[in-house]
């Protein structure tokens, strides 16, 4: 079986499973990128993708396991902002306090560059109707409770994100 | 020579990556008038091809997408 609704708008359906700020934007751009192109849009925030919903976001970004990060610094003249220090990723991670450097840096290259914070980007999500979905599994295995959720987002389990995926025309896992 | 196209509305997104300028786009669409015109200029090089598809996803017809002052100019129709 089909769409039921044959007139009904194209649907995407992501499942959002990690919490860091990389990984936060993806869903947050294809979401209101079909938001705005008039599509039903539907996220299921799964284990770490769970904390998205908090109401201060805290996404951190480490270069533990993720060792393509380039390591380029957001200031000074251009050919300096260009270099990609030659760090090995074994050191950059292990560093204490190296998380927050590497936060402080995505964030400022992200806003110098013109992308949106991931705050600005739920917004976006919020103000066009994107249906958010929080884990009721993933809440009672972290000891998370309702309240600490945005209240625009609604609290369900994998069945309730399959029947909207079910009808989606486009379904990604991020 | 080209014609001129009279935009009613005009919306400046430049400085901003995706998906900014489509998202701009569509809010701003949304206070227009069926038929009217609004023009969208924006410095994200990824801007054209998304406009192109944020066109025929959403109906609204992309009259014009050209390049001026080194920038990316679009006219946009309301359906």
């Amino acid at each position: 079986m089909s769409k039921s609704d044959p007139n009904a708008p194209k649907r995407l359906a992501l499942i959002t499973s990690k919490g860091t700020l990389d990984w936060a934007y993806p869903p947050f751009i294809l979401a209101s990128a079909a938001g705005a192109m008039d599509w039903e849009v539907g996220i299921f925030f799964t284990f770490y993708g769970l904390t998205l919903l908090k109401p201060q976001l805290t996404a951190a970004v480490s270069p533990l396991g993720n060792p393509a990060m380039p390591m380029k610094m957001p200031f000074g003249p251009e050919g300096f902002q260009n270099i990609n220090w030659p760090m090995p990723n074994i050191l950059m991670a292990n560093v204490p306090g190296f998380e927050s450097v590497a936060t402080t840096l995505m964030k400022q290259t992200f806003h110098n560059k013109g992308v949106a914070t991931i705050e600005e980007l739920r917004q976006m999500c919020i103000e066009m109707d994107v249906r958010m979905i929080g884990c009721q599994m993933t809440m009672d295995v972290f000891g998370f409770k309702r309240e600490d959720f945005i209240k625009e987002c609604e609290i369900g389990g994998a069945a309730t994100f399959l029947e909207y995926a079910a009808d989606a025309d486009v379904q990604l896992f991020i | 020579m080209t014609d001129v196209i009279k935009e009613d509305q005009v919306l400046d997104c430049s400085g901003m990556l995706c998906p900014m300028p489509v998202v701009k786009a569509s809010k701003a669409m949304k206070e227009l008038q069926s038929g009217q015109i609004l023009k969208m200029v924006a410095t994200d090089p990824g801007a054209p091809p998304d406009m192109e598809a944020w066109s025929r996803q959403t109906g609204n017809e992309l009259l014009r997408s050209m390049q001026e002052d080194g920038k990316f100019v679009f006219f946009l129709r309301k359906k």
